[in-house]
């Protein structure tokens, strides 16, 4: 059915004449041969893409596979079972997937017997939301109040792709992220205090005071940075990736299963890297998956104006691995998604890729003034604010009560008062810390005119050494 | 007795020149030393050199440093080789085999090392440095990447974060300029950034430097490009006895170091010892020593600096060659005893003269030896031009060794 655009989209995007692509949504009629089937309903402006159903608050999830998904099927053969749509074409592929009716999973007024998830486990997803979304909030404060600075990136909007994802990771397992990098940090389990020390730059940050907003690191959580450069963190998942699957085949050791995620966002989509390394991880089966936050903004630059082809999922198929796109928005759909796609890796069936179509309610950093983005657009992601949304599910469906979820906030608050607190209390570094890092053996600043090596002068330790 | 004298030129005219080899023989060294000076003065070609430090330099090189801790230098090192409890006299292979038996030797030692580059894996290393590799190590090991100089080098980091050791080859060293975005930041700085949490302990090789009529692009001279960055190491190597012991190192060391090999310097021979060891990073190598002029440095100018020597050494000059081997950072110590005995610093680099290594060790020497300098440091390096693709031209800009010997003859004035 076709779409009239004209009548549903009120952005600032002009409309281009050669795509059916709307101001945020891709509104394409089903084919029998496409990948996937989608149907765009509903009255509302702006239309989640692949919005298969009608229009309640919670769009469903249509999920794109190609290709053998579980070990032991062969490209050429069977799909899963579960929301799977037909591969296009393509010699044998034909033995796909599900019926149509397992395409639909409608979420809101679920059966006790249907529901997604534990109390416990409702709870904790609840938890880590109300952090990421809680902290970034003090975030901003802070900034205006010049406790930290340069650039800070914010998460606000994006909570349920982190939350998604990272809850099901285990603390072996490995991230990777961009400059906006707060949350997935928290979500990882880097404590609080730590990401709010780095962020005022104390020396009790997690590196020190050395990496600042953009640069989280934790070995001990797995979490790999932080990278300002976008794209510049998935090879490095990559090679986290790589090593596992080393530690399988030439190590010998079969309890190594740790998966790395990349994420990143949809403008690093259009990097090198991105490409390099989806036809790395495909070619080695490594246990990665690249999450792309399409939150479909890179600073000014519209997704739209900046992609030839702006369905980023597509680009899995086109490297052998499954592409699928997800409503990032809503944290159910992203972790069941993300159950399948973790799975997926740590048997070492191998990569998957995954756009998760998100907003992000502030502007691209504290410095933004966010001004090309229209008030509808803004207006309608509010409207699917993932935090409303899971507390409607959870209380909808009487998973928890109004007391519980009310202690969970007063809890995340204590969380990050106090973690501005110990920020604000912690030492900045002192002088000699400043040459302490730049190499992991010292050595590496060379040998003086005195023949000791630079790092035993006595200045050195007291950061006053020239080297 | 004068014809004696003259047979007695005439060898150590000859052993004293053939450097790449004696470097390693040190036994040869100190017979050298002591033929030279007297030869000078009898035949009356030169001017005095009173040469009051001629072995002392030498042989007392470690106590010089002033600290017991640090490795031994590569001279000392091959003093340890001639006269260690060694039963057999060394093996003699190629540099490419020399860097091949280190890899080899520290793969064999760690199974976290392995290797990841174009065609290092089935097809034995584009250079043969890997060559034979796959069929012991496997796939996993020398891992044949795809075209992708930037993401495959960011892997290696990320997998050097997370616990290998990788060794990065980049085909030709000048592809790395594809790396630059993951050299610069993540092998770099990572470790700053995380706050000393994660550690890249990579080795980035390959060959780099200007070859026989290879054409601009691949001619190219990286070590300048990489020098600022915070946080990398930089070697060169340019015998085999110095590549397979700096190769060593570098797997072994924690940092992230990039060695610098030749594309013309695969093929040289030279006997190597048989039992392990390893050069350290850090250190420069004495070439020659000498009395009238300190001449720095490093990969394939060594040889025209050495081939000029001869020329020199016949017009009655005697030069100190040093080749600095470690080009980031440079050992001042090393560089500053020998400018403190010759006053003289001439450097010749291969590099493009703005902002090369050469730029920045004259700026370093001049901080440090100000005082101890009777003429200006001069710096012979490559024109600031695209390298040609015709022969003569290639020549052109690179330094050769008349220009090296003139250089000396001007620095040095003569009585």
């Amino acid at each position: 059915m076709a779409v009239s655009l004209a009548s549903r989209v009120g952005g600032l995007v002009s409309l281009d004449a050669r795509s059916l692509l709307g101001n945020n949504g891709v509104c394409k009629q089903a084919e029998q041969k496409s990948h996937c089937s989608v149907v765009v309903a509903g009255a509302p402006a702006f239309q989640s893409r692949f919005f298969v159903g009608d229009n309640s608050p919670y769009t469903s999830t249509s999920v794109v596979w190609r290709g053998a998904m579980t070990a032991g099927e062969s490209k050429a053969g069977g799909g899963r079972g579960r929301g799977v749509v037909a591969a296009a074409g393509g010699e044998g592929s034909t033995a796909t997937m599900a019926s149509a009716p397992e395409l639909v999973k409608p979420k809101p007024k679920a059966k006790p017997q249907e529901l997604l998830v534990t109390k416990e486990e409702g709870l904790e997803i609840y938890e880590d939301l109300m952090l990421g979304r809680t902290f970034e909030d003090m975030c901003a404060q802070m900034y205006y109040r010049g406790k930290m600075f340069g650039f800070v990136h914010l998460y606000n909007g994006q909570e349920a792709v982190s939350t998604g994802f990272i809850k099901l990771l285990k603390k072996e397992d490995f991230v990777t992220s961009t400059y906006r990098d707060h949350v997935h940090a928290l979500s990882k389990g880097v404590p609080a205090r730590q990401v709010m020390s780095e962020l005022f730059g104390k020396s009790t940050g997690c590196c020190r005071g050395q990496g600042g907003s953009m640069h989280m690191f934790s070995k001990e959580h797995g979490l790999l940075g932080g990278f300002a450069f976008i794209g510049e963190g998935i090879p490095v998942a990559t090679g986290a990736a790589f090593t596992t699957k080393y530690k399988r085949e030439v190590l010998k050791d079969e309890n190594a299963d740790a998966v790395s995620i990349a994420f990143f966002g949809d403008g690093t989509a259009n990097n090198g890297q991105f490409f390099e390394c989806l036809n790395m991880a495909t070619l080695w089966k490594l246990p990665i998956i690249f999450v792309v936050e399409n939150n479909l903004w890179a600073i000014g630059m519209s997704h739209y104006r900046s992609t030839s082809d702006p369905e980023i999922w597509k680009k899995g198929p086109a490297f052998g691995m499954p592409g699928i796109h997800v409503d990032g928005m809503d944290v159910l759909k992203v972790r069941e998604v993300a159950k399948e796609a973790i799975a997926r890796a740590r048997r070492g069936d191998g990569p998957t890729l995954i756009e998760c179509e998100t907003y992000r309610f502030r502007g691209h950093s504290l410095a933004d003034p966010d001004e090309l983005r229209s008030p509808a657009e803004k207006a309608h992601y509010a409207a699917r604010d993932p935090i409303t949304a899971f507390k409607a599910y959870l209380l909808e469906n009487n998973l928890v009560t109004e007391a519980e979820l009310k202690a969970i906030d007063k809890k995340i608050d204590d969380v990050v008062e106090d973690a501005v607190e110990f920020a604000d209390a912690s030492p900045l570094p002192i002088r000699s810390q400043l040459l302490e890092n730049v190499f992991a053996d010292p050595k590496g600043f060379g040998i003086g005119p005195d023949g000791k090596y630079r790092c035993e002068d006595p200045g050195f330790t007291a950061g006053t050494a020239q080297v | 007795m004068a014809m004696a004298w003259q047979a007695l030129a005439a060898t150590a005219v000859t052993t004293g020149n053939v450097v790449p080899l004696a470097a390693s023989s040190s036994s040869r060294f100190p017979r050298l030393q002591l033929v030279t000076p007297i030869l000078s003065h009898e035949l009356g070609r030169c001017r005095l050199a009173t040469r009051s430090s001629a072995t002392s330099y030498f042989g007392t090189a470690p106590q010089n440093r002033g600290t017991t801790n640090v490795t031994t230098n590569a001279v000392a090192t091959k003093e340890a080789f001639t006269s260690s409890a060694t039963t057999t006299g060394g093996h003699e292979l190629l540099l490419f085999e020399a860097l091949r038996e280190g890899l080899e030797e520290e793969l064999d030692r760690d199974p976290t090392v392995c290797v990841i580059g174009e065609d290092v894996g089935h097809y034995g290393g584009s250079y043969k440095v890997t060559k034979g590799f796959v069929e012991k190590f496997g796939d996993w090991r020398l891992l044949d990447t795809p075209i992708c100089e930037n993401s495959f080098t960011g892997m290696a980091i990320g997998a050097a974060m997370t616990g290998l050791r990788p060794v990065i080859e980049g085909m030709n060293m000048g592809f790395l300029l594809l790396a630059y975005n993951q050299i610069a930041n993540n092998c770099g700085m990572l470790h700053y950034t995380s706050g000393g949490q994660f550690t890249i302990p990579v080795v980035i090789r390959g060959p780099g430097g200007v070859g026989r009529q290879l054409g601009a692009e691949h001619s190219q001279r990286l070590e300048s490009y990489f020098q600022s960055v915070p946080g990398l190491q930089m070697v060169a190597c340019s015998t085999p006895y110095n590549a397979k012991g700096l190769m060593k190192a570098a797997i072994r060391s924690e940092n992230p170091v990039i060695l610098f090999e030749h594309v013309l310097l695969y093929n040289l021979k030279e006997k190597i010892p048989d039992e392990e060891y390893t050069c350290c990073l850090e250190e420069a190598e004495l070439v020659r020593p000498g009395e009238d002029i300190t001449i720095l440095t490093y990969s394939r100018m060594r040889y025209h600096v050495t081939q000029a020597a001869k020329t020199l050494v016949n017009k009655g000059y005697d030069p100190e060659i040093i080749d600095i081997r470690s080009l980031k950072p440079f050992d001042m110590y090393t560089i500053g005893q020998s400018v403190k005995k010759t006053h003289r610093v001439l450097i010749v680099e291969e590099c493009m003269r703005t902002g090369g290594i050469g730029a920045s060790l004259r700026a370093a020497i001049m901080e440090n030896f100000f005082h101890d300098l009777d003429a200006p440091i001069g710096c012979l390096s490559s024109q600031d031009v695209p390298t040609p693709y015709s022969g003569p031209l290639e020549e052109l800009t690179v330094v050769q060794p008349p220009q090296i010997v003139a250089a000396v003859e001007q620095l040095c004035s003569r009585e």
